[in-house]
């Protein structure tokens, strides 16, 4: 029991140090929903003003990445933390990539199969 | 820490037995994560295992809709909304990632506020937050109703085009809606633990012996960012495509 308390103790301590380091000043919470405004209007416009192909698929990902980048890098304060928990976090999403890249092919080859098969004049 | 102490002194202490030797063996002194309480290292991990889970999803949903021979229905068009006598394309999903981005920033304020203990602001950020993300939720069981009865989409099929839009969509959207619904829950519980003073007074919680503190705060608001940050990837990939 007294084991438990010096350790909780400690923790205590650590946790206002800790503290201190993730306190941020309010500015760069408003910039960075200001930011995040801006980014959806623009992600937005690109869907009102009808861009299409290529460029569309750009600015979509672009604002997206964006978008994912700053919630994660402030909101979320990961660009104040350690590096061992940054990478723990990020790297392991990064193999959804692979995920991707075989779900993409999977559905070439099953739409090139339907087309053989079921619809007529598609290819 | 290692200077050398009487032999007396290093005795190891018995080692609990049964699922408290469980807890206590996986809890024991080993820290990968310095500067970090556990809850917060434990919610980074939740958050990695549910962003696998959005991603199986969203890479279904590729898949799906690459290989859809029939049209696929254009969320432009779906998702207008006629105001002011206009059809103004797509306006209502705008409008929810508006309100879900600015609870999101609410949140990180009352998390700031939190760590000062302003008991007073963090409380009302907190009911902010619950009430944009509550609003989010309305928003959203409007957009279901219309699509369901409306537009007659269903799971199986619908009269637009191919048939795996609407499994996708009541899928996708239903889950990320079932987080949103369980996060304002959460924000309710936290913002009443704030105003009563449970963390400044390190009261155990609810369900848990463990004494209160500001982090409950930051670990709710990682939780609340990260259903914001599903909402971007769906606005996306489901929106925009």
């Amino acid at each position: 029991m007294a084991h438990a308390e010096v350790q909780q103790h400690d923790a205590h301590g650590q946790r206002h140090a800790h503290v201190e380091g993730q306190q941020h000043p309010i500015g760069i919470y408003l910039k960075i929903w200001g930011l995040l405004f801006i980014l959806s209007g623009m992600s937005y416009a690109v869907d009102y003003f009808h861009f299409q192909g290529y460029l569309r698929w750009f600015l979509i990902i672009v604002f997206m990445l964006l978008k994912a980048g700053l919630i994660v890098a402030v909101f979320m304060h990961m660009m104040w933390e350690r590096l061992a928990l940054m990478y723990a976090i990020l790297v392991p999403t990064l193999l959804l990539l692979v995920l991707l890249g075989i779900g993409a092919l999977e559905a070439d080859y099953t739409f090139f199969t339907r087309g053989v098969f079921f619809v007529k004049g598609l290819l | 820490m290692t200077q050398a102490m009487p032999a007396s002194a290093v005795k190891p202490l018995p080692l609990p037995e049964g699922v408290e030797g469980i807890v206590a063996d996986w809890s024991s002194d080993q820290r990968a994560f310095k500067n970090v309480p556990w809850g917060k290292a434990m919610m980074w991990i939740f958050l990695l295992s549910d962003t696998f889970i959005f991603s199986s999803f969203l890479i279904s949903y590729m898949t799906v809709r690459m290989s859809a021979t029939e049209p696929w229905p254009n969320p432009s068009e779906v998702f207008a909304l006629t105001l002011f006598g206009k059809s103004i394309p797509l306006i209502l999903i705008a409008i929810m990632t508006f309100v879900l981005i600015s609870s999101s920033g609410t949140m990180a304020m009352a998390v700031k506020f939190g760590y000062e203990k302003n008991r007073k602001m963090t409380f009302i950020l907190l009911l902010i937050t619950a009430a944009l993300g509550a609003t989010f939720v309305g928003m959203q069981a409007f957009e279901w109703t219309k699509l369901i009865l409306d537009e007659g989409i269903r799971p199986w099929g619908n009269p637009l085009g191919a048939a795996q839009f609407g499994s996708v969509f009541f899928m996708i959207t239903g889950f990320h809606g079932t987080h949103v619904s369980i996060g304002v829950i959460f924000l309710i519980i936290v913002a009443i633990k704030v105003i009563r003073g449970d963390l400044d007074h390190q009261r155990p919680g609810f369900m848990t012996g463990r004494k209160g503190n500001y982090e409950m705060v930051e670990i709710m608001g990682l939780y609340w960012h990260f259903v914001d940050l599903v909402w971007v990837f769906i606005f996306a990939v489901f929106y925009l495509w």
